[in-house]
């Protein structure tokens, strides 16, 4: 199958930047300085579920949906994205602050949707 | 005179009634004698809600008499002395499958369950383990609508949908219907909000939210006089939003933990010495001219 790359904006970030994140801007960082994770969803995990960051190393979560859509939201940063099925979708992040920050599926899938979550630990 | 409820009032009454405080009477207007009564433009009337009933739900260490638990509580508001003018559904009244076939298995069964209800007036909503796999297909072929309005008694009440759209969202769609619906209303019209999921943010990490609840409230904040009953939670909960006071009710299959009180959110196992415990329905009185509601929390079984 055709891998399809989706980049994804982040509409709503103003959350994330009064939490101490902001949106990773492309045209202010080079692309190098970027560490990628990629990520898969399926019902009803994300794997990895734990993803540690180090504070203030620009990221970029490569999600893949396998099998249906889902989505990604990180409600404490204001954070969240589609996540079509069979798509790739880019979520672009900077931690500016050391923590635990949640995130779970926000698009119902399932009789297991409720447990579809996981957690970025930001460390220094 | 008018007088409203203030913040600490509210999280006092809202701590009695959390508490389990038997007889505990919660009145979330709280607004003496209101204009509205003074116009005499309602009547005092009384509704039940009942809620999150998750028919299909098979956990014997959460629940080990699921297969009953919905029987017990229409007995019991069967047996109820003073009869409800109607019963509100707030959503889930069954617990989600895969399987579409099964899905209408489990609508037709409560609808058939509810038709025991001596009260023949009820009201439906959707919850998400009803209408987010089919956006609301199959439950609308058994109870009607997913959002709409009607008026009882001189209050204007609305039923919103956060279910059918799977991000758990009204749209933009049915908040355009919100405003023009309530566009047709004085200000200090009497008005209850019945739905699903809470228009605030209660938890979001747990799913108890609506992504653009935000958009429902403001349009409903220039309103004087508006109450809103949700499910979702599982719980006795009340929040005000500004004026607005929120009433989250119990479900009738399984409890939840209080917002936040645990790592991840799980249902409660049962206890066998108390069963029942943390289940159960609503009375809500209204009283003068639909500003003011006495809430009773009902158990499964009469006590």
């Amino acid at each position: 199958m055709k891998r399809i790359i989706t980049q994804t904006a982040l509409v709503v970030f103003a959350a994330g930047m009064m939490a101490g994140w902001r949106r990773f801007a492309t045209a202010a960082v080079p692309s190098g300085a970027e560490q990628v994770v990629h990520m898969t969803a399926k019902k009803f995990e994300y794997d990895p579920s734990e993803i540690t960051l180090k504070k203030g190393i620009p990221v970029i979560l490569e999600i893949t949906a396998l099998d249906r859509d889902h989505g990604f939201k990180i409600p404490d940063l204001g954070i969240r994205a589609d996540l079509k099925s069979g798509q790739v979708t880019r979520v672009r992040i900077v931690p500016e602050r050391t923590g635990t920050f949640k995130f779970r599926c926000d698009v119902f899938c399932g009789s297991g949707h409720e447990d579809m979550a996981g957690e970025l630990v930001v460390v220094d | 005179m008018t007088r409203h409820l203030d913040r600490r009032e509210f999280m006092q009454l809202a701590g009695l009634a959390t508490a389990g405080i038997a007889g505990v009477v919660f009145s979330s207007g709280l607004r003496g004698v209101s204009l509205a009564a003074a116009k005499g433009r309602a009547q005092d009337f009384m509704f039940l809600q009942m809620s999150d009933l998750h028919w299909g739900f098979t956990a014997p260490a959460v629940n080990p008499d699921a297969e009953v638990t919905l029987d017990k509580a229409i007995a019991h508001v069967n047996a109820l002395p003073r009869q409800p003018d109607f019963i509100a559904f707030t959503g889930d009244l069954t617990h989600t499958t895969d399987d579409p076939q099964e899905r209408r298995k489990r609508l037709a069964h409560v609808r058939n369950a509810v038709g025991q209800l001596k009260v023949k007036v009820h009201r439906y909503l959707p919850g998400e383990h009803d209408a987010s796999l089919d956006q609301g297909e199959a439950f609308k072929e058994f109870f009607g609508k997913t959002h709409y309005a009607f008026d009882h008694k001189g209050v204007h009440f609305i039923v919103l949908d956060n279910v059918s759209d799977p991000k758990g969202m009204l749209g933009d769609e049915q908040i355009q219907w919100l405003r023009a619906d309530l566009s047709r209303l004085d200000k200090e019209a009497p008005i209850v909000v019945l739905t699903h999921r809470p228009l605030f943010d209660l938890a979001p990490d747990w799913d108890w939210t609506t992504a653009d609840g935000a958009a429902a409230i403001e349009a409903l904040m220039p309103y004087e006089y508006v109450t809103v009953f949700y499910g979702h939670i599982h719980q006795e909960h009340h929040q005000m939003t500004g004026h607005i006071p929120h009433h989250a009710a119990k479900g009738l299959m399984f409890a939840l933990p209080a917002p936040h009180s645990v790592p991840k959110k799980t249902p409660i196992p049962w206890d066998a010495g108390t069963p029942y415990r943390g289940l159960g329905f609503r009375s809500v009185q209204a009283r003068d001219g639909g500003d003011d509601y006495a809430l009773a929390e009902l158990g499964v079984e009469k006590s």
